[in-house]
């Protein structure tokens, strides 16, 4: 078990290295940061200052090598635009975005799992079609469509809730809502075939068998076994809490995390940029690593000697 | 035959509209052990299925089936509840499937002891070891804390017969119990069967397609073909004297233990597709004796012997000595 810990944790920790080294590449080679924030009429030499004062003249390898090993120390470098340090920057948009994204994850556990469940029990019914109709509806609008419909009809025409800003606890309703359905929809679809497949199983007509109600025979037989690719895609909506919310934020100019890397990378803020995905990727990383854990609570034939994951 | 303890008249299924039943008639007396053999797909399995209520709903079930009088097919959930598992119980085929992979097994078992006799905690408990010691089940105190898939399939079976007896039912249905194991767990298994209906004095039906064993266990065999049954007889007189053409060729086809050595004969052809089903006997186009009488209708029980008949046009009636 701990040697199936130790391992998943050294995983984990060269993905989160890989993100941080792709992002760099990437960021260096896709446009010159003293050209966006000084703009391009600025004199050579200010320029020139520019690139100095941020080693932004030196060869890559150097300034990738002085990066990771800054980062290391638990450094992440100072903001472009006004010196402050990256962490902080980002660190005090994570509330506003929390505040959307986790009311967003509570709709779409809340609303997809047991709408998954149903419409499992009740296959090819009316109810079932319903949801499943709209969970298909649900996934296939991306978010900023039905963020801008919403706004539309409940901003605009009915005038019930703000369209965008961080003002009250209305201004959130809409923008969980458009995140939140989506999601809702991809978990109705999982959970209901997983239900569907644990459904199917000889252990359940066991338990019908020896004369378990089929309330408990659902409760106690069923859904413990239906957790548990349930709880991947649960796992998976964790780790975007973080970035989940990049364009929902834009369309209702909401002042998170993901407004703000937008706005870094528009203006190449290398720092701001890579310490938002060195977050996103610890975030999402970090869920993952849960499930794997969760996966050896819920299923006892994932314990001892073959970890969950297909042995990685 | 004493008042019969089960009592299944006429039991029709359908799949979709395709018939899967096609109108049975059994007697199970209480304490009897009774064998229902037949290839797969002939309706074994459905038969016991339909009768506990056990087939998804998409299976349309009709005519009847009665517990000591009491009618099972439109019974109430909560009637059906109290049947399964303390009235009749039911093992599969598969034990390793059969049981829930993320539940102990003493936990699996105490469900039922809770269940159908109120037994809770350190009761249940100590129940629980006594079935495992009581189906053979060796270090039993730590074995009903581990998981199915930490047990063979032979020992996970003993813990499906374990679950079966401890609604303490008066029939349980063995479907297939061995057919998953090998061929050294089978006899065990069977040897337990045998063991627990005598200690217990319930009744069992053994659904199996093979013949040997169900002659071993079984006073009495149903031989089941297509969805009926084609021919019923004690044990030992079926295979002294088969009389329906499908029973003949199910022995012709098994080995002698003793005599010359043969050549075993295979019926020819197959089973008759649900959605193609001849208009009389469902065995005519595979017997060698099909006249055109065969296709007149679907042939009625004729008694051949003493508490022996079968279902074929072609068998003279005998008079049954009273």
């Amino acid at each position: 078990m701990l040697r199936f810990v130790a391992l998943r944790v050294g995983r984990a920790l060269l993905t989160i290295a890989l993100v941080v080294t792709f992002a760099f590449v990437v960021l260096r080679l896709s446009g010159d940061p003293a050209l966006m924030i000084m703009s391009p009429d600025a004199p050579p030499e200010a320029l020139a200052a520019f690139r100095q004062a941020w080693g932004l003249d030196e060869p890559i390898w150097l300034q990738y090598l002085k990066y990771f090993t800054a980062i290391l120390q638990g450094e992440l470098g100072q903001s472009f635009r006004d010196g402050r340090p990256a962490l902080e920057l980002v660190a005090e948009r994570i509330p506003a975005t929390l505040q959307l994204t986790l009311p967003a994850l509570a709709l779409k556990v809340g609303l997809g799992v047991p709408a998954g469940i149903y419409a499992a029990l009740h296959r090819n019914s009316a109810i079932d079609r319903a949801v499943m109709t709209f969970a298909v509806t649900g996934f296939t609008v991306p978010s900023f469509v039905l963020g801008l419909v919403l706004v539309l009809v409940f901003a605009v025409q009915l005038g019930w809730l703000p369209s965008g800003g961080q003002e009250s606890w209305r201004s959130v309703i809409l923008p969980v809502i458009s995140m939140g359905l989506g999601g809702a929809g991809i978990l109705a679809r999982f959970t209901r075939s997983a239900m569907l497949e644990v459904l199917g199983q000889p252990y359940i007509r066991t338990a019908s068998a020896k004369g378990v109600p089929w309330g408990q025979v659902v409760r106690g037989h069923a859904l413990p076994n239906a957790a548990i690719p349930t709880v991947t895609i649960v796992g998976f909506m964790v780790g975007t809490l973080l970035a989940g919310a990049v364009v929902v934020e834009s369309v209702f100019s909401w002042p998170g995390v993901g407004r703000l890397m937008v706005v870094a990378v528009s203006n190449r803020d290398l720092a701001v940029v890579q310490c938002i995905l060195l977050l996103v990727s610890a975030t999402m990383v970090t869920s993952n690593l849960i499930v794997d854990l969760l996966y050896g609570v819920l299923d006892p034939r994932l314990r001892g000697t073959a970890p969950a994951g297909g042995g990685h | 035959m004493a008042d019969p303890l089960v009592s299944i008249r006429d039991l029709r299924v359908a799949f979709h509209g395709l018939p899967a039943l096609r109108g049975i008639d059994l007697d199970v007396a209480p304490g009897e052990a009774v064998g229902l053999v037949g290839e797969s797909g002939c309706g074994k399995s459905v038969t016991w299925l339909a009768a506990l209520g056990l087939l998804p709903r998409t299976a349309a079930v009709s005519g009847s089936v009665r517990l000591e009088g009491q009618e099972l097919l439109a019974a109430a959930p909560s009637v059906l509840d109290r049947v399964r598992g303390g009235r009749i119980a039911m093992i599969f085929q598969d034990p390793a499937s059969a049981l829930n992979p993320v539940k102990r097994v003493g936990v699996q078992v105490a469900e039922a002891l809770r269940l159908h006799r109120g037994m809770e905690g350190a009761t249940a408990e100590a129940e629980v070891l006594r079935l495992f010691d009581q189906v053979g089940i060796p270090d039993a105190k730590r074995r009903i804390h581990i998981y199915p898939h930490e047990m063979s399939g032979g020992q996970n079976q003993r813990v499906m017969i374990a679950m079966a007896l401890a609604g303490q039912p008066e029939l349980l249905v063995a479907d297939e119990p061995t057919t998953a194991l090998d061929a050294t767990i089978q006899a065990q298994i069977l040897d337990l069967l045998r063991r627990l209906q005598q200690e217990t004095g319930m009744a069992l039906v053994l659904i199996s397609h093979d013949l040997g064993v169900v002659a071993e266990m079984c006073r009495r065999v149903c031989v089941m073909y297509a969805g009926r049954i084609v021919e019923e007889a004690p044990s030992g007189e079926l295979f002294a004297h088969p009389r329906h053409p499908y029973t003949q060729g199910l022995l012709a086809a098994l080995p002698d233990m003793v005599g010359p050595r043969r050549r075993l004969e295979a019926i020819p052809g197959g089973v008759p597709e649900p959605w193609n089903m001849p208009p009389g006997c469902a065995f005519a186009p595979r017997c060698g004796h099909a006249t055109p009488a065969c296709d007149a209708g679907m042939p009625g029980f004729v008694p051949v012997g003493p508490h022996h008949q079968a279902a074929c046009v072609h068998v003279q009636p005998a008079t049954v000595p009273a």
